[in-house]
């Protein structure tokens, strides 16, 4: 079976890549890409470990094609942090404790991202609903979304 | 007298973990992240039978499909022995362990595997799988714990005969043991109550949920150094298992520890990592399994669903006067549900003068069920916890007040053996009463629970290696993967020793060639034990950075004295020196011996045991039955917090497990004997819009065993959520919760009766 070219962008980057029909983009990231900090941890888009943002809005990578990234903007965990500084939703997830083993970690700071980049001033239900479709298991979500409302006041500067 | 808190400096700061920039930047190691040249993907064949004779495997169709490099089935591997085998924190049945690794004979249960595929690709391996013909001969099955207890029940094992009863059973049974302990004379004591509560409570096969799926990568090489990548709780055991079923030995196979997406006890046995070497011996090639979801759900261990018989008697002023437990629990196909846990653990929190507990372990066909935080004790938990609660309302008493006049206290010998030493669970019930919220008012349709819980925590076998290096940094090396922030806690308890910044530590985790045999990250023993280790490692340093000093000023080295990360002279008499830091001896370490590296390797004993309090409100929707917990606080004993934002950390994620395990949480079977729900829209674990904020109180009643104090902490938080949110439902609408989850249709017919 003949592969499909597709052109993308990767944080910023324009990529190349050749991907198999059937491939994921989860796939494309961790296989061809070598970006392997997008995580699977079900492939079917009840987790959100694998949450990364095209064209702005997060989307489950284990959702979507590897060749539906073609022409697309693709945002990725690898692409949060500045070189010289972390993001103030990553700043924040270490000064709370906001993760234990780490592995949601990527996706809910993708998802929370994108959250922040909607709405510096959201409050914690709309945190909770807007985080909803990423799993925690070691948390129990309390010092996550302490951390995102603590991003979002850095962020605007309070 | 009790042990005083010891003053820190470092322990109890909160600091960033030393891994923290790796895990928010996506740089982290995990299980499937590992990548070698030419490695292959593997796959996994499944029975989708739940108990069936396996009567013949043809591959060959398998094996022609091209791209195909290697299949493996049971009758592969080396013959199976009789024997046990170091499991980390418990022996082992090796012949279990490979049984239910790849079947041989019979599958017992939908998800056992059956072969295994490597592949150039995932998706050709996935293809393979189906053309591997396999002839069953389905046989009758069992599921539920009280149906494979009887006389008729279909046997999974034909030599199984019940361990506990004397004569031994000359019959062989799905009950692979009884057992039974107690103190006094329940019958005196039943007849001294003046209430007496008996009721059968009931819990559902519950999984971990980690969401890391388990991975390993192997390597084969045909000299004797193969080399496994995986994400585990416990590299070490990893090999110990593997090699004794390979048949190699230890220092055969090295073991990388990846990082690791959560385990809560059920990443501390094998499902791939034999099979992928097995696979990369045959095709001489590097392997990857990765298990998908569905394969977790299917083929990787639940805890025990339960049934749980409990009585308990007590005199209208709250002395309880008696209590017997009988529990069943589901141990999965083979041996060895956490029955003596949780018989042990039934009644620890309380002191008791007749007690008796019974516990049965019963096979049956589901997956052989795995260690999940505080194996046992949550079941009985919710049981006892429930009846107390149940016992309050019948002689009007505080619910908190009745814990507190028969509360476990120093000196207290517990029902399962132990005398307890210096613990803190009276002043979690105190702590408890003078919370805000245990006397903030209710609203509609809400309820108040409150229940405690105990784990016993462990120490044993540890290592640390501490090298001083050339400019006077430190790096730690330490056995045991992290699985929620104990690198922190390992370099705090570090600096606090070496008297210099953490900032100035580095911490690796050594593989099994690099380090010493350590345990399990496991037990609720890294922090106490490892911990332990590491402070002996740090000692070891210092006695040999002080030994250096008294060379340098020629005195002796009891002139010396380690303060402030330098060497002092002990006293005036001794002379006037300057301070020597450790970064001055580091400098000259060549010219006085060589690098100066310290070591440990204990087995720690005297972990303290540690309780927990906890408060639930909830509100019920009487129309639909959804259950909302709607303000939590837990209270706990740590005895030190060496970082206390992970010692929170452990407490708000205990309870939302515990939350989970109560309210939705459930392995659902069908008539089959099939998994009805092996994903996470079906099995449905609380999500961030489920929870409220999680409020944490840690108490500091110091364990008199450890340099600092501490407790572990891991594992008593998920002893008493089931309780807590169960009692508070009950009391929201006014009928006594026995089933869990009290999921909504479950407490809708609750409701309408």
């Amino acid at each position: 079976m003949s592969k499909i070219h597709v052109t993308t962008s990767v944080n910023g980057e324009e990529v190349e890549y050749l991907c198999e029909a059937q491939q994921t983009m989860l796939d494309v990231l961790r296989d061809e890409l070598g970006l392997t900090g997008t995580k699977e941890g079900c492939s079917t888009g009840d987790c959100g470990a694998c949450s990364v943002i095209v064209d702005g809005d997060v989307v489950c990578s284990c959702l979507m094609l590897g060749a539906e990234a073609e022409g697309r903007n693709v945002e990725t965990i690898e692409g949060l942090a500045a070189p010289d500084h972390l993001h103030p939703v990553q700043k924040q997830f270490l000064e709370h404790a906001a993760l234990q083993c780490g592995f949601c970690t990527p996706g809910f700071l993708v998802a929370a991202k994108a959250l922040l980049d909607r709405n510096q001033n959201p409050t914690e239900t709309e945190i909770r609903y807007w985080l909803a479709g990423n799993l925690c298991r070691c948390t129990g979500y309390d010092k996550i979304v302490r951390a995102v409302q603590d991003a979002a006041a850095e962020m605007r500067g309070a | 007298m009790g042990q005083e808190p010891v003053e820190t400096k470092w322990v109890g700061k909160r600091i960033v973990r030393p891994d923290g920039v790796d895990k928010v930047t996506g740089r982290a190691n995990f299980g499937a992240d590992m990548n070698l040249p030419g490695m292959l993907e593997a796959k996994i064949l499944r029975s989708p039978h739940a108990h069936a004779r396996i009567k013949k495997i043809d591959t060959s169709k398998a094996e022609a499909l091209k791209g195909v490099h290697a299949v493996v089935t049971g009758a592969d591997f080396p013959e199976l022995k009789a024997a046990s085998v170091d499991g980390g924190e418990a022996q082992v049945n090796l012949k279990d362990l490979g049984e239910n690794l790849m079947a041989r004979d019979k599958a017992l249960y939908d998800g056992h595997a059956v072969a295994a595929v490597a592949a150039t690709s995932a998706s050709i391996a996935n293809d393979a799988l189906d053309l591997i013909e396999v002839e069953y001969e389905l046989l009758p099955h069992v599921i539920d714990v009280e149906a494979a207890m009887k006389d008729d029940a279909p046997l999974l094992h034909d030599d199984m005969f019940t361990s506990g009863v004397e004569p031994q059973p000359k019959k062989p049974s799905n009950i692979a043991a009884r057992m039974e302990f107690g103190a006094g004379d329940t019958a005196k004591g039943f007849a001294e109550a003046d209430v007496i509560v008996e009721r059968t409570f009931r819990t559902a096969a519950t999984h971990q949920g980690y969401i890391e799926p388990h991975a390993a990568v192997a390597e084969w090489t045909e000299d004797g150094q193969s080399r496994i990548w995986c994400s585990s709780q416990g590299h070490f055991a990893i090999r110990s298992m593997t090699t004794a079923l390979l048949d190699m030995e230890e220092a055969e196979l090295r073991v990388m520890p990846a990082e690791i997406g959560g385990g809560f006890g059920g990443k501390t046995t094998i499902y791939l990592e034999p099979v992928a070497l097995l696979l990369s011996k045959k095709s001489g090639r590097p392997i990857r399994i990765v298990m998908s979801r569905e394969e977790v759900f299917r083929g990787s261990g639940p805890t025990s669903g339960s049934v749980v018989k409990t009585k308990i008697g007590a005199t209208n002023d709250g002395k309880i006067t008696a209590g017997e437990v009988e529990l069943k629990y589901e141990a999965g196909a083979y041996a060895g549900s956490p029955a003596m846990p949780g018989c042990m653990t039934a009644f620890a929190c309380y002191d008791i003068e007749n007690a008796k507990v019974v516990g049965y372990d019963v096979v049956s066909n589901r997956p052989k069920c795995a260690a999940y935080r505080a194996p046992g004790a949550p079941m009985t938990a919710f049981a006892v916890e429930s009846v107390l609660d149940e016992i309050s309302e019948k002689i009007k008493m505080d619910p908190v007040e009745l814990r507190m006049k028969n509360a476990a206290k120093e000196g207290t010998r517990a029902l399962y053996g132990a005398k307890f030493k210096q613990i803190g669970f009276e002043e979690t019930l105190k702590a408890a009463k003078d919370h805000p919220h245990y006397s903030a008012p209710l609203g509609p349709n809400q309820g108040r629970g409150i229940a405690c819980g105990f784990w016993f925590n462990i120490g044993g076998e540890s290592t640390a290696n501490i090298n001083v290096n050339p400019d006077g940094s430190v790096t730690v090396v330490s056995p045991n993967p992290d699985i929620g922030g104990s690198r922190a806690s390992m370099v705090l308890m570090a600096a606090e020793v070496l008297g210099i910044d953490p900032e100035k530590i580095r911490i690796t985790i050594g593989d099994t060639a690099s380090i010493g045999y350590s345990g399990l990250t496991g037990g609720s023993r890294v922090t106490f034990a490892v911990g332990m280790a590491v402070v002996e490692a740090a000692k070891d340093v210092v006695k040999q950075l002080c030994e250096r000093a008294a060379k340098i000023w020629e005195v002796d080295f009891e002139g010396v004295e380690w303060r402030d990360g330098a060497a002092h002279p002990a006293s005036t008499n001794v002379g006037d020196f300057d301070p020597l830091t450790l970064g001055d001896l580091a400098a000259q370490a060549g010219k006085l011996g060589g690098t100066v590296v310290g070591a440990s390797s204990i087995n720690a004993r005297g972990a303290g045991p540690g309780f927990g309090t906890h408060i639930c409100d909830v509100e019920v929707d009487k129309e639909t039955g959804r259950v909302d917990v709607v303000r939590y606080t837990a209270i706990q004993d740590a005895g030190k917090a060496v970082h206390p934002s992970y010692v929170e950390g452990q407490m708000q994620g205990g309870v939302a497990q515990g939350v989970g395990w109560a309210l939705n949480e459930e392995y659902i079977y069908n008539d089959d004997g099939q998994l009805e729900n092996p994903g996470f829209l079906d099995y449905r674990v609380p999500v961030t819009s489920d929870m409220p904020m999680i409020d944490t109180v840690i108490v500091e009643v110091p364990n008199p065993f450890h340099p600092y104090g501490v407790r572990g902490v891991g594992e008593v938080p998920i002893v008493p959520p089931l309780a807590a949110v169960a009692n508070a439902v009950s009391h929201a609408v006014e009928k006594r919760m026995e089933q869990l989850p009290i999921s909504p249709p479950r407490l809708l017919s609750i409701i309408d009766g």
